[in-house]
């Protein structure tokens, strides 16, 4: 039996206070999301249950009970409270897939202060932009991403503190530089951990739009009610599964299910930090008899391509339960799912800002392939008249998604941008900038974007982040950026640029602009595809007319072009 | 052969290497070790295409051909034949 039972019985008469009773809440109560994911967990008995099994390069593995992550986590805050960090201090998480990445988001949370991961490929550039917006006072890092903290230390006079988890004292530390080494530190078994409530803010992720810089998207503590019951209820989390979120906490699904939805209900995780390849990954799941497995279509259609034969080389036969997330699951990955792992993968649709799942399939629910599903019980969704912002009645005709504003995890404002933040409500809606329809038996199909904002690989890439950093290039004079299909990563980015006199249009330049993207902004950000133009078509304003550039991609129709200037 | 092994690894450890302090050799992962990305593996490839004159299909460019230099260097001379 799943956790939901019937979903049709679920969304009648369903009230979050649900989720608050089971995690014995009551409003106005100290909440606080460090707590609940370990010490609460030690108190219901699960003390020496495995919390977190990790693998890094090589086959090295460390594990963690619950009473070691209770451990960590306080030791952790210790010593950031003895550095001076206080409550709703902004620190930031950059660094790999390791476990102190995990120990150090309760650690953050239990002090009151804000969590602030970030994808620890991100450029100089991303970093800055991300730590200048949220004035953070300290960032935990690793010896192999401090150059890039190092090189633009000088325009952030609000870093007080750059903390590294594994400096082996071969080199010596500089300004600003700390150390803290979680296995040799004296664990702390008593901690005070700091009374959040219910809206104390706990979480910044970061999220791209199509224009200006990226948004810190803020989340509270109250967030845990939404990413508990989704967990328990579309991930299906039993007591005795071993699960598997492939996400990294730098951004959101790495947060609200790689770590606040399991540990939440004291459920063990396992996480790889290592690149992706399909063998590593089928041997990690038969080696961990892994359960119950959260992934993202990206990685599903590389495993596609990587073949069935090699599926029948591992035994796959602890999984139960698999889902997706990140960009709209094809039908064909599901289809492929099925007939390879006996089983589909159930595609959930949510967003930073949403913080948890909020239209999905459910276990026991009748799957259609390439469906994004229904809402979790508790969310009114509709798809709204692009004009009116009222919801559209007639089946199958596309609209913007929209969302009534209320439920736990929802974002509270942008960061320093309550501006941009109101503009996401229209007529009592919440947008995600999604495009959708739904179907007579009441599905949500996935039609596209609703802005220039490029998916790929499920992460958001704004276009015009990227045409910025273009023009820092000495080569590029204009520049323009737009999705390109990709049969792997849905889009990806692709550029359009005009050359400053005395550059040469070739091959080993567009390499060259490339790597600069690479390593100013994130690898997801670099163009996979540079082509060089005379002149980009703007209007008479002057303004590019990124539109078409992106019809010619796609091979859309290019629209009205009366206002092209085209002398 | 062994001047292109030695052109590949010091062009990965220039351009994708974060760890200074880590060293490379021509049979360190670098997909599975987490050294270049799938997205970062389009920039590497371009360049053995431009460096080469040569074009990798697709479906030869896998993580596995990618994860070594001495792969890399198998791929590529695969098409330099």
């Amino acid at each position: 039996m799943s956790n939901i039972g019937s979903y049709e019985e679920r969304i009648k008469d369903f009230s979050w206070k649900l989720a608050e009773e089971e995690l014995e809440y009551k409003d106005g109560d100290v909440i606080n999301i460090g707590w609940y994911c370990s010490d609460r967990n030690c108190i219901k008995g699960k003390g020496e249950k495995m919390a977190l099994i990790w693998e890094g390069l090589g086959g090295v593995e460390k594990k963690y009970t619950f009473n070691d992550v209770r451990l960590a986590s306080n030791t952790i805050g210790h010593h950031l409270r003895g550095l001076g960090i206080k409550n709703e201090d902004r620190v930031c998480l950059f660094m790999d897939k390791i476990p102190e990445l995990y120990l150090s988001f309760l650690g953050v949370l239990k002090i009151g202060a804000i969590a602030q991961p970030l994808f620890s490929a991100f450029g100089d550039e991303s970093l800055h932009v991300r730590l200048e917006n949220a004035q953070t006072k300290a960032i935990i890092t690793q010896r192999k991403h401090v150059s890039k903290v190092r090189r633009i230390l000088e325009q952030m006079p609000y870093l007080e503190h750059i903390i590294i988890v594994d400096h082996d004292g071969k080199k010596p530390l500089k300004e600003r530089e700390t150390v803290f080494n979680l296995e040799e530190a004296e664990k702390i078994d008593e901690f005070e951990i700091f009374p959040t409530k219910a809206e104390s803010p706990s979480l910044l992720h970061y999220t791209s739009g199509t224009t200006g810089q990226p948004k810190g998207v803020k989340h509270v503590h109250y967030s845990i009610i939404s990413q508990y019951l989704t967990a328990k209820w579309v991930l299906d989390l039993q007591d005795d599964d071993i699960y598997w979120c492939t996400a990294d906490p730098g951004w959101v699904t790495g947060t609200s299910y790689g770590i606040i939805g399991p540990w939440s209900q004291g459920i063990t995780q396992c996480v790889l930090d290592t690149g992706f390849s399909a063998e590593s990954w089928y041997k990690f799941i038969e080696k961990n008899k892994v359960s119950m497995w959260y992934s993202a279509p990206t990685a599903i259609r590389s495993l596609m391509k990587a073949g069935d034969d090699l599926i029948k080389q591992h035994d796959l036969s602890s999984l139960r339960h698999i889902a997706s997330v990140g960009e709209p699951l094809n039908a064909e990955a599901v289809i492929w799912s099925e007939k390879v792992y006996g089983m589909p993968f159930y595609d959930t649709y949510w967003q930073t800002e949403t913080g948890s799942m909020m239209l999905t399939n459910y276990p026991g629910m009748k799957i259609k392939p390439g469906s994004m599903g229904k809402p979790f019980p508790g969310i009114i969704a509709a798809v709204l008249d692009e004009k009116t912002f009222e919801p559209i009645t007639e089946p199958n005709k596309p609209g913007l998604i929209g969302f009534k504003p209320g439920w736990p995890s929802m974002m509270r404002t942008y960061w320093g941008n309550e501006e941009t933040y109101k503009k996401k409500f229209v007529n009592g809606w919440y947008l995600p900038g999604d495009k959708s329809t739904i179907d007579k038996d009441g599905y949500f199909w996935f039609v596209g974007r609703d802005d220039d904002v490029i998916n790929t690989g499920g992460h958001l890439v704004s276009p015009f982040e990227v045409e910025s950093a273009l023009l820092e290039h000495e080569a590029v004079a204009e520049s323009a950026v737009v999705a390109k299909p990709d049969e792997v990563n849905m889009e990806v980015v692709k550029a359009f640029v005009t050359l400053n006199p005395g550059f040469v249009a070739d091959d080993d330049l567009e390499l060259k602009i490339m790597n600069f993207i690479r390593k100013k902004l994130s690898p997801l950000a670099m163009p996979q595809e540079i082509e060089y133009m005379e002149k980009l078509p703007k209007t008479r304003s002057g303004k590019i007319m990124r539109r078409m550039l992106r019809a010619k991609e796609w091979g859309e129709e290019i629209g009205d072009t009366s206002t092209l200037d085209d002398e | 052969m062994e001047d292109m092994k030695d052109i590949v690894l010091e062009y990965v450890i220039e351009e994708y290497l974060e760890d200074e302090d880590e060293v490379l050799t021509y049979d360190s992962p670098l997909i599975s070790g987490g050294i270049v990305d799938s997205f970062s593996m389009v920039s590497l490839k371009r360049f053995l295409e431009n460096k080469y004159n040569i074009t990798l299909p697709d479906d030869k460019a896998t993580p596995e051909a990618f994860d070594t230099v001495n792969n890399i260097v198998a791929l590529v001379n695969e098409f330099l034949k």
